[in-house]
């Protein structure tokens, strides 16, 4: 075992975090991930920790090409998180992010199935209390409804690792692929941290209704881990084109008409995980490599325009779009940086989502799937229009909420400084980032076909925004909510149990009614016949008596001569 | 005191914004006829694909959502009231 493997470092600190004073308390937490990055850089690129436990032989510490990537990236998004929550008092939030940040490292560097899943469901335990630190009533149910999928996930990858165990009796975490019973509940336990369609509404559930520092943690890690999951275990699985492609369209509808602006950016985030997980079902070098280096850009960009929105949530309280407009004037530097991190995830050439997000969609055209292409276009456009100008605008732009403000504390702006650096950086240099990638990259972000074909398809975009919003058929923000998948589980479910109750409840009623209808009938009869006024308890005169006898013997008279 | 006026305050501003989008939009298209983009795919060899796609794709988009939430819309409440 390497001195320090991060996740320890992560761990110890946040049990230090637990007792230390804030002053002490902010200096770790800076230390921390520069200490354990450093650490990080200094082991072999190849490294892998065996140990035996019984009969059982684990790895769990394993450094690759892939492995160390997440690694670094999670080093440098637990860096922002941090220096963005430095400010805040809460002392949940601070143990809550090391000991998450820590469980991340966990499970990337995790080389057995077994290490993956005690940090699957560590993960889960400790970022639930980030909701939690809301401390409102709708953020503990969407933390509860959050920790107990999460789990589901959890049982569903131990059981799978079980099942692969008792087949080959190695619980080596390569690649898995889609077969089997084994096989495919490790695919389902990756897809719902994943947020695949219909597994995916933990995520634009809870993350919003998370603390305003919380959910940049919250977006940085959870659904990366399972992309580096899916893209070790399962790339190349066919199947997760189409998954993908799915992802990448549908939640645009719904960050469209959504009203709160950290709930658009959950939708977009499966939005753009849809990419990745494109990229991971073709499974070609280039696709790999895409999907992962998007995966380190998107952790960069989703984490600025979080915490723009964070920073706008801190100051004014408010987060609907029906409810903010005009901060540009009170929050420039904020606005600049909001509008870095969406021209970031719109894919604008010399931002950081445009080199990595066309690998994707090169070798999404290479592999021949036409269709998938015009749909991942289509969500390229989407995704501009309401990540790219909604949030921005809606925030920052549109009418004058009259909302006056200051700018955020000086912590939140040099986080938000660092990523915005690290999205003009990679975008205007990308190199840097190639040269981590799991494969050798022989590819040309900067040429002019493609630099001409998305401004096109950009500035267009913009345009029909711009003519929707002029000609009044833009939909206006509203206060709603909008139904999904978890109105499944937090309408029809409830109903239906609901239902039952009353129902069994009244059948109860109904039998124990006709019961007792029943008993008293029969008590009736019985005192009838045998009670003190009963035809038995009567008293019988005794001539009565005689004749009965007489009928008797003459009855017995009349059998003998028959 | 009066506040003081921000650039988007005035509309000339707004039409500004408006009339530099257009003019983008111009050059853009334009640029298709001088600039030979190289292809994979022939969907992408047509004259301005990418621009026309990105329109047409932004407006289906909004409208199609329009259209969801006479279905999928319901009270900011909805999920906090009994079932």
């Amino acid at each position: 075992m390497p001195e320090f493997p991060p996740f320890a470092l992560f761990y110890l600190a946040a049990l230090a975090a637990a007792v230390l004073p804030r002053v002490p308390r902010q200096v770790l937490m800076l230390a921390v991930p520069v200490v354990s990055c450093a650490a990080l850089l200094q082991l072999p690129a190849d490294l892998l920790v065996s140990m035996a436990i019984l009969d059982l032989q684990l790895e769990p510490f394993r450094v690759d090409r892939l492995s160390r990537l997440f690694g670094i990236l999670f080093h440098i998004g637990a860096f922002i998180g941090i220096v963005f929550s430095l400010h805040t008092r809460d002392r949940t939030q601070h143990v809550a992010a090391l000991a998450y940040a820590g469980s991340a490292f966990g499970a990337v560097f995790a080389g057995d199935l077994l290490t993956l899943f005690v940090f699957w469901e560590m993960l889960a335990v400790s970022s639930v209390f980030l909701i939690f630190a809301s401390r409102t009533e709708r953020s503990y149910g969407a933390g509860m409804r959050y920790l107990v999928i999460q789990v589901i996930s959890g049982v569903l990858l131990l059981a799978g690792a079980l099942i692969l165990y008792g087949q080959s009796g190695s619980l080596r975490f390569e690649h898995i692929g889609l077969t089997g019973a084994g096989g495919t509940l490790i695919f389902l336990a990756f897809g719902i941290k994943c947020a695949f369609p219909l597994l995916h509404n933990w995520l634009t559930d809870a993350y919003p209704e998370a603390t305003p520092t919380g959910t940049v943690f919250l977006s940085a890690f959870t659904t990366k881990v399972a992309v580096y999951a899916l893209a070790r275990g399962f790339a190349g699985t066919e199947a997760l084109v189409y998954i993908g492609a799915v992802m990448t369209c549908f939640p645009i509808f719904y960050a469209v008409i959504e009203n709160d602006l950290r709930r658009v950016l959950a939708y977009s985030m499966i939005n753009q995980i849809g990419f990745m997980v494109v990229g991971i079902g073709l499974g070609t070098a280039l696709a790999i490599n895409g999907a992962i280096a998007h995966a380190f850009n998107d952790v960069i960009f989703k984490g600025l325009l979080m915490m723009s929105m964070g920073a706008v949530l801190h100051m004014t309280g408010r987060m609907n779009g029906s409810e903010l407009g005009g901060l540009y004037k009170s929050m420039p530097v904020t606005t600049a940086l909001c509008i870095v991190g969406a021209a970031s995830i719109s894919a604008f050439p010399l931002f950081s989502g445009f080199v990595s997000k066309s690998m994707v969609m090169v070798a999404v055209l290479e592999e021949g799937h036409p269709f998938v292409w015009l749909a991942l276009l289509f969500a390229s456009a989407g995704v501009f229009h309401h990540a790219g100008i909604k949030i921005p605008f809606f925030a920052f732009f549109a009418h004058d909420s009259g909302i006056r403000t200051r700018e955020p504390p000086a912590n939140m702006l040099i986080a938000m400084g660092i990523a915005a650096t690290l999205c003009i950086g990679i975008g205007v240099w990308p190199w840097v980032l190639y040269d981590l990638l799991p494969f050798t990259v022989n590819y040309t972000p900067f040429d002019g076909s493609h630099i001409l074909a998305q401004i096109q398809l950009l500035v267009f975009s913009a345009a029909a925004f711009a003519w929707l919003k002029v000609a009044g058929i833009y939909p206006p923000e509203l206060h709603s909510t909008n139904i999904d998948v978890e109105w499944l589980y937090r309408r029809l479910a409830p109903r239906w149990a609901l239902k039952t109750v009353t129902v069994s409840h009244r059948t109860a009623q109904a039998a124990s009614q006709a019961g007792k209808g029943l008993g008293r009938n029969l008590m009736r009869l019985v005192l009838h016949h045998y009670g003190p006024e009963g035809t038995l308890a009567r008293a019988w005169p005794t001539g009565s008596m005689v004749l009965w006898v007489a009928v008797l013997l003459a009855a017995s008279l009349v059998l003998y001569y028959l | 005191m009066k506040e003081k006026r921000h650039i988007f305050d005035s509309k000339k501003n707004v039409k500004r914004v408006l009339k530099a989008l257009v003019l983008a939009c111009a050059l853009t298209a334009g640029a298709d006829i001088v600039y030979h983009r190289h292809v994979v795919h022939p969907f992408e060899a047509l004259w301005g694909f990418y621009a026309i796609y990105g329109f047409v794709a932004c407006v289906v988009l909004v409208l199609l959502a329009k259209e969801m939430r006479k279905l999928l819309m319901r009270d900011e409440d909805y999920y906090d009231r009994d079932a």
